[in-house]
């Protein structure tokens, strides 16, 4: 394993992020709520749970991609600037691309399709670095493509014509183009079969274990429900539910002994078809109606009275985690 | 209860994505079909379905060899599957809400006044809630579309199944809770499934039987 656990300074630090849409009527949708973390440097942090959960809008909150009526509150800091309150420019001029490298959903659809690889990554290269000139740019650019195993001859192809696991190397060469110290991903394994999975987040751990040019790694926060691809490349693992984060946990624990302590964790692991393959019961509470104390109350075996409070804040937010000894009883 | 004998099929001329493929599902019975993305599992499948002609080979329904490939072939015939597909955003009309979304079969085949008792039926069992049933698929993620999907293609009772990929781009509860309804429905008609996958744990722990792409083809 990596060094993922050493402690230096964190690459982000996320404290109390909320995110809210305003709808229409005066609603107010709960997408983020109060999420606090870290990702160090040559650490992969995941984040884990089911569809609808409000993921993609903290990933999309920490690029500034948020819609128009979204309203966020509380910090992430990369470095000495806090992206939740930094402008357009900024984001644009020295964080997407520079700070935070993005390998998308569908990089099928990330890409241009209408121009060949080697034109994108060369356009990259131009507009994130300082390379001029046509031979340095296309030397740049294979350079790139080597980086993440691209073929050298499949350059020259265009997006349409390439498989979807050339299509992932291509996009992640283009988010590894600004050498920056964050990567992000966003359900980078979706429609991928099961060898392709297991291939991408192996090229992704190579990136993050990778010491580069700073020496300490890159940090890679991987957003994903697909929990099998979460336990092959992660070190922490962080569970949203309901737009919360309930439970924070080293990825060896959580996937193994002595398992979650969350009751929806557990759930969730149960739901995977090596394990009980049954369903978490019931449906994912409203975002826009969420109860006032925990949200998976209602679902949750172990639910009591105290469960209509706000559950409490740390590693694991919940009234009636499962502790060691419940594990070995 | 279905046969697929020797089927050839692709979608250009002399460029067949299948080739010489033979695969029998027995009535009552879940087989697997496994096999990597791109490798023509789901052109087989559209086969199976009656929704894809293929250019050479046989296919037996109860014995019978069908003659008539999608819109042309008998409605008895058509109505005996019901399919599920991998993009439930692909195969659903944005412009119906659920509930309506779920009757669609019925209502094509002149059974629309047993639209209402049906729905009300299937709408527990895909586990979607009354306050979902009343909302378009653009207002619902996509889990909770697919379980509108399959109660789609249960809404005619039909004697097979056919599962495109159906979980694939689902989380692993969701993924759980829709095969739970698929083998509460067979448990309860009798009917045979074909769930065609790249997911080797999945296939293996849902069905009876699975055979690997590389071994029919």
């Amino acid at each position: 394993m990596s060094a993922g656990t050493r402690s230096t300074t964190p690459v982000l630090s996320v404290r109390g992020l909320s995110v809210r849409f305003l709808m229409p009527g005066g609603r107010r949708v709960a997408a983020v709520t109060d999420a606090r973390f870290d990702v160090a440097p040559g650490e992969c942090l995941t984040l884990i749970g089911e569809s609808g959960c409000g993921k993609s809008v903290l990933a999309s909150a920490l690029l500034g991609l948020l819609p128009g009526n979204a309203r966020t509150a509380g910090s992430a800091l990369l470095g000495d600037l806090d992206l939740l309150t930094a402008g357009e420019r900024t984001l644009a001029r020295t964080v997407r691309g520079r700070l935070i490298g993005l390998v998308p959903q569908s990089p099928a659809a990330h890409l241009t399709p209408v121009r060949t690889v080697r034109s994108q990554l060369e356009e990259t290269v131009a507009a994130l670095t300082a390379t001029r000139g046509r031979a340095a740019l296309r030397a740049a650019a294979e350079a790139a493509a080597e980086r993440t195993a691209f073929p050298a001859d499949h350059l020259d192809r265009h997006p349409h014509q390439l498989s979807g696991g050339l299509a992932q190397r291509a996009a992640t060469a283009l988010a590894l183009v600004g050498d920056a110290p964050l990567l992000l991903a966003d359900e980078p394994t979706t429609g991928l079969d099961r060898d392709l999975v297991d291939r991408t987040v192996d090229e992704l751990r190579r990136h993050v274990d990778d010491p580069g040019d700073h020496g300490g790694g890159r940090a890679l926060l991987m957003i994903t429900h697909d929990l099998a691809a979460a336990e092959r490349i992660a070190d922490r693992v962080a569970v949203m539910y309901a737009g919360r984060i309930v439970e924070l946990a080293d990825a060896k624990a959580f996937f193994g002994a002595p398992g979650p302590r969350h009751p929806y964790s557990r759930a969730l692991l149960q739901a995977l078809p090596d394990r009980a393959f049954t369903p978490v019961p019931g449906m994912p509470p409203e975002l826009g109606d969420l109860p006032a104390g925990c949200a998976f109350a209602a679902r949750c075996d172990r639910a009591t009275g105290t469960c209509a409070a706000p559950p409490p804040a740390g590693q694991v937010a919940c009234h009636h985690p499962h502790v060691p000894e419940d594990v070995r009883a | 209860m279905l046969e697929l004998r020797s089927i050839t099929a692709g979608y250009t001329r002399n460029a067949p994505v299948v080739r010489d493929v033979s695969l029998t599902v027995a009535a009552g019975e879940s087989v697997g079909l496994l096999g990597p993305s791109g490798c023509g599992k789901s052109t087989l499948a559209r086969v199976a379905a009656l929704l894809h002609r293929p250019d050479s080979g046989t296919l037996l329904l109860d014995g019978e060899p069908v003659r008539h490939w999608r819109h042309r072939a008998p409605r008895a015939l058509r109505t005996a599957f019901g399919v599920v597909f991998q993009q439930a955003r692909l195969s659903a009309d944005p412009r119906l809400p659920l509930t309506d979304l779920i009757a669609e079969p019925l209502r094509a085949t002149g059974r629309g006044r047993e639209a209402d008792d049906r729905t009300a039926e299937l709408a527990p069992i895909v586990g979607l809630t009354p306050d979902l049933l009343t909302r378009r698929p653009h207002e619902v993620s996509d889990g909770q579309l697919q379980r509108a999907c399959l109660a789609r293609a249960l809404v005619l009772r039909p004697r097979l199944l056919v599962c495109d990929e159906m979980t694939a781009m689902l989380d692993a509860s969701t993924a759980a809770a829709l095969v739970a309804a698929v083998e509460s429905y067979r448990a309860s008609t009798g009917a045979a499934l074909l769930a065609v996958g790249h997911d080797r744990t999945l296939l293996e722990r849902w069905c009876d039987r699975t055979v690997h792409w590389d071994v029919l083809a």
